[in-house]
């Protein structure tokens, strides 16, 4: 997400810009190491409503009149420059969290949607959330020591992916391979949404008359 | 813990002024939507003096007023629950110590440049 003040702050300092960019994929395929590796973890308190779903996990004992619960979420920040600030938020890989998604993914840049090769199918409700919203999204195969090595068009096959959607075998826990995920979601969103002087000089000066066809 | 005397209440007790108890038993603001979390909040040039605010919103307050900052980096350095942090900011707006600059969409981002800079920026990392 872009939030642009257009006039000066009246601090004295830039117009901040923040960006925002999700990190899904199922339980325990790294979302966190991601964003950790490649920012700094800063945690993001938010209360969630307990429901039967949450019962056998969050320990009622003693507080049993409790109604709702905190729930710690991670997020990064990576500052560019001055003013200019990239968010990554990983996303709640439980389903209990899904309602949080909404809200995360309102306005988003793009998304990162991780995936273990040995349980591929927990990215798929990931995949299939950012499709139906349309948001621009890269798979990131988090190389799991051990794990069986795929070629990305087998990955992009088992995904179903749209042809144009980047498929990145990379290892979370390394800042330069996490990098690399994010450049190529980036790059992917740059031809999402062209620039707008691309946009111009595409028409100068609107459509050209058509040649008419001869009789 | 080597105190001898039991400590009444713990992390999981939840905190000792109760959430409901900052926002005045309010779950959401006043009127407007709920803030995003990459809206920017900037203290008001001319703050009057706030003897009357909490010490949850004077917290708030003092974060937004080193630098403009995003909802989300002031509900994280406060320690506070994001609805709450919502809610408070709510009154700070209603009360015009602070000002809100709402996020815009990246379709519509203005400055063909900004995503050139952040895949320099990456790069650089």
């Amino acid at each position: 997400m872009a939030s642009v003040h257009s006039k000066p702050s009246v601090n004295g300092a830039n117009p901040l810009v923040a960006l925002k960019i999700l990190v899904a994929g199922g339980f325990g395929v790294g979302k966190t190491t991601l964003v950790g590796s490649v920012s700094e973890i800063r945690p993001l308190h938010t209360e969630e409503a307990l429901t039967g779903a949450s019962q056998p996990v969050d320990n009622l004992n003693g507080v049993e009149a409790k109604t709702t619960t905190t729930v710690a979420m991670d997020f990064g920040r990576i500052t560019i420059r001055d003013g200019l600030c990239l968010y990554l938020f990983g996303t709640p890989g439980q389903d209990r969290f899904w309602f949080m998604w909404d809200e995360l993914t309102q306005g988003a840049l793009g998304a990162v949607v991780l995936a273990d090769t040995r349980r591929l199918a927990d990215c798929f409700p990931a995949v299939d959330y950012f499709e139906h919203r349309n948001i621009p999204f890269v798979v990131g195969v988090n190389c799991f020591e051990g794990s069986k090595k795929y070629q990305i068009d087998h990955v992009s096959d088992a995904l179903d992916l749209d042809k144009d959607t980047p498929v990145v075998l990379f290892d979370a826990r390394e800042k330069d391979s996490g990098k690399q995920v994010l450049i190529k979601l980036v790059e992917h969103v740059s031809q999402r949404y062209p620039r707008p002087a691309e946009l111009s000089s595409a028409q100068p000066g609107g459509a050209l008359p058509k040649r008419p066809l001869r009789q | 813990m080597s105190d001898s005397t039991p400590q009444w209440y713990d992390d999981e007790a939840g905190p000792l002024v109760r959430l409901y108890a900052m926002t005045a038993g309010r779950a959401r603001s006043v009127g407007e939507t709920s803030l995003d979390l990459m809206a920017t909040i900037e203290a008001s040039p001319m703050v009057p003096d706030a003897p009357m605010l909490s010490p949850e919103k004077l917290t708030l307050l003092r974060i937004c007023q080193r630098l403009p900052q995003t909802v989300t980096d002031i509900a994280s350095e406060a320690g506070l629950p994001l609805g709450v942090v919502r809610v408070l900011l709510g009154d700070l707006l209603g009360a015009g110590y602070i000002t809100i600059s709402h996020p815009i969409q990246p379709t519509q981002l203005p400055d063909s440049h900004i995503l050139k800079e952040v895949l320099d920026g990456l790069r650089a990392l």
